[in-house]
């Protein structure tokens, strides 16, 4: 994979935000495709799926069914459109596949589907599910001695559900250090602001006083991603690590941006047009 | 309940399949339940985080303090209702079909069920509505569920039309109900809403003859009323009965139709276990009354990717489906 010591930090930090810029791309590409998909949470967890996918996990590229691979599961299984691509950009099948997103027997539908795209490791679409089923693969890699982590990303509204709080207790009461949770939090849900309709806050202090370890982060700042993603234990620790990526629902495209309007969505070609010039605009500065 | 009444209160206008059809059975739902709940104070209205996909905005503009949006939390969500019920409320309780029927079927059934309380599930984007959305979203299983459940009146309406209808007939049902509606402007089944509509009595949509007669509910009634006129053409004359109540069942229509003709096609938008399939095979076997007998629906599998209308081909119950279905089963 593409680990640090192969480049300095600063071709890392360019070359992550490279990944995601192209992976904002294809949401808007393959949204026309699918004629619809989840944009505005699928652009707010971009970056963090890129810093997950090609600086933290553990990979071989082209091989879906490494037993020793790090898992992912997209708990906020609507993110299926920013999540899919990055899987065909792993090796895992065939980038040409995805342009029958959303068509009649293609593999991907706006939820992941573990049976039809390889290198998904668990399907999901229902919220709040998630987190319990990495309770329950981080116990197996503990049973089998093994050292994979299993990384999963939630949704803010997502962890409204009751079951995210069922899960929570159980990874630290397992001492499953091997858990790395993150939270897309972009402040909106569907119907709107998350602290409106139902209040998440303050999200560090409740998970700590579930007994996990909480990092509170900019959500779109690649160094502070790849800073934080640095600073996980070994999996061997008993804590469960909480990342709270603090991002911008639509972010890359300013007329989506912060509108929960575009949680769900379709584009015309002329405003697929106007989000592919956004996307380029609001790339981070390089650095080298 | 007479016509011109119902027309003031779903709609402020005439309505025919023509502005009816502007509307989702959502939309529909959304604007008789703001209706209704002007006379009735007890009427509640709860959702999670689903306000605009269930299309109960305008309730909310309207009775902002009779609103209640549980956040992405269903489960909570129904077992509150209970409480609101048990307490003196009528809560519409509004969520996916797919998340009402199996993440909170506990809480349906021990909360709502057993106490026989009046809470009305309004369960929106059913069947294959949701095509692409894939099996997360699909919700196959759900009218199975419900009608497993004593106490549960389960409807199935086939248009907006009747969605009106369905929702307004709740008014005088002292137990609990679970309507399941579509998602998108599905095609109209009834030309106006000039018929009477009763929870528990079946609508005979077409009598052509004795051939064969289609048994169907929700979007599969208009494509049964669309293949029966096809094949009156063709000289095969069937009835269509728009089963939109699941239970109670109305045995009298089925059985009638079943001592008519003696060849039985099922058709919904639902596994072929346990849903309207299911009801109406148990009510046949039980009365001893022997037919042909073909079920059209989801088989038993998981149900592809793909819009709702191809989805729809590929299971039959769009027109040629069902047509191709009658055709096999009267030859
Ligand atoms: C159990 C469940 N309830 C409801 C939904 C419908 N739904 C899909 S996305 C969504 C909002 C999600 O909000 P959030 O978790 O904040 O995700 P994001 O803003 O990142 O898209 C809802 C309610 C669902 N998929 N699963």
């Amino acid at each position: 994979m593409h680990k640090k010591d192969s480049k300095s930090r600063d071709q890392l930090l360019d070359y992550l935000d490279d990944k995601a810029e192209w992976l904002r791309r294809e949401i808007i590409r393959l949204s026309s495709i699918a004629g619809g998909a989840h944009l505005g949470g699928g652009l707010s967890m971009a970056d963090v799926i890129v810093a997950v996918y090609y600086y933290a996990m553990n990979l071989k590229q082209g091989d879906p069914t490494w037993a020793d691979r790090d898992r992912f599961i997209l708990s906020k299984g609507h993110g299926a459109v920013a999540y899919c691509p990055v899987l065909a950009d792993q090796g895992f099948f065939s980038p040409d596949w995805l342009n029958t997103f959303n068509n009649l027997d293609s593999p991907f539908g706006m939820h992941p589907d573990m049976k039809k795209i390889p290198g998904c490791d668990m399907s999901t679409g229902s919220l709040g599910h998630g987190l319990s089923v990495a309770v329950g693969m981080a116990l197996t890699a503990r049973l089998d001695k093994k050292s994979w982590r299993v990384f999963v990303l939630m949704g803010d509204g997502e962890i409204n559900e009751g079951m995210v709080w069922e899960a929570a207790p159980a990874a630290s009461h397992f001492k499953l250090g091997n858990i790395v949770a993150i939270i897309d939090r972009n402040t909106l849900s569907l119907d709107g602001p998350t602290e409106e309709i139902m209040a998440i806050e303050p999200i560090a202090k409740r998970w700590e006083a579930f007994g996990w370890r909480v990092f509170d982060i900019d959500g779109h700042d690649m160094g502070a991603l790849v800073d934080t993603l640095d600073k996980l234990p070994p999996s061997s620790d008993p804590t469960p690590t909480l990342i709270v990526a603090r991002t911008v629902k639509g972010k890359g495209v300013d007329f989506m941006e912060n509108n929960p309007i575009w949680h769900y969505a379709g584009l015309d070609k002329a405003k697929s047009a106007e989000a592919l010039t956004c996307i380029g605009n609001c790339r981070p500065k390089r650095r080298t | 309940m007479a016509d011109d009444v119902q027309k003031s209160i779903v709609l402020d206008f005439t309505y025919t399949t023509d502005t009816y059809d502007q509307f989702t059975q959502a939309e529909i739902y959304g604007k008789a339940i703001t209706k209704m709940a002007e006379d009735n104070k007890d009427i509640v209205v709860l959702t999670s985080d689903m306000t605009r996909s269930n299309k109960t905005g305008d309730f909310k503009k309207t009775f902002p303090e009779r609103f209640f949006n549980f956040g992405i939390a269903e489960a909570n969500m129904f077992a509150a209702s209970a409480g609101m019920a048990v307490c003196g409320k009528i809560p519409f309780v509004t969520t996916f079909a797919v998340f009402a029927s199996l993440r909170c079927a506990e809480m349906i059934r021990t909360d709502i069920a057993y106490p026989n309380l009046p809470v009305r599930i309004i369960a929106t984007h059913a069947g294959l509505s949701q095509g692409n959305g894939g099996t997360t979203h699909h919700s196959t299983e759900d009218i199975a569920i419900l009608r497993s459940m004593a106490n549960m009146t389960v409807i199935v309406p086939a248009d907006s039309i009747e969605t009106g209808k369905a929702v307004m007939a709740t008014a005088t049902l002292p137990g609990p109900v679970y309507i399941r509606i579509g998602r998108a402007l599905e095609p109209m089944a009834y030309p106006d809403d000039n018929y009477d509509y009763q929870i528990g009595k079946a609508v005979i949509m077409r009598d052509y003859g004795k051939d064969a007669a289609v048994i169907a509910c929700g979007v599969a009634v208009k494509a049964a009323c669309d293949a029966a006129d096809e094949l009156k053409e063709k000289g095969v004359k069937i009835r269509v009965v728009n089963m939109h109540t699941i239970k109670p069942l109305d045995i009298d229509a089925l059985m009638k139709a079943a001592r008519d003709t003696g060849k039985i096609v099922t058709a919904e938008e639902h596994s072929i276990v346990g849903g309207l399939a299911g009801a109406v095979s148990e009510a046949l076997t039980e009365a001893g009354v022997a037919v042909k007998f073909k079920r059209l629906g989801v088989p038993d599998i998981f149900s592809a990717i793909g819009y709702p209308d191809e989805l729809y081909a590929r299971y039959k119950i769009n027109k040629n489906g069902i047509a191709e279905t009658v055709k096999d089963i009267v030859s």
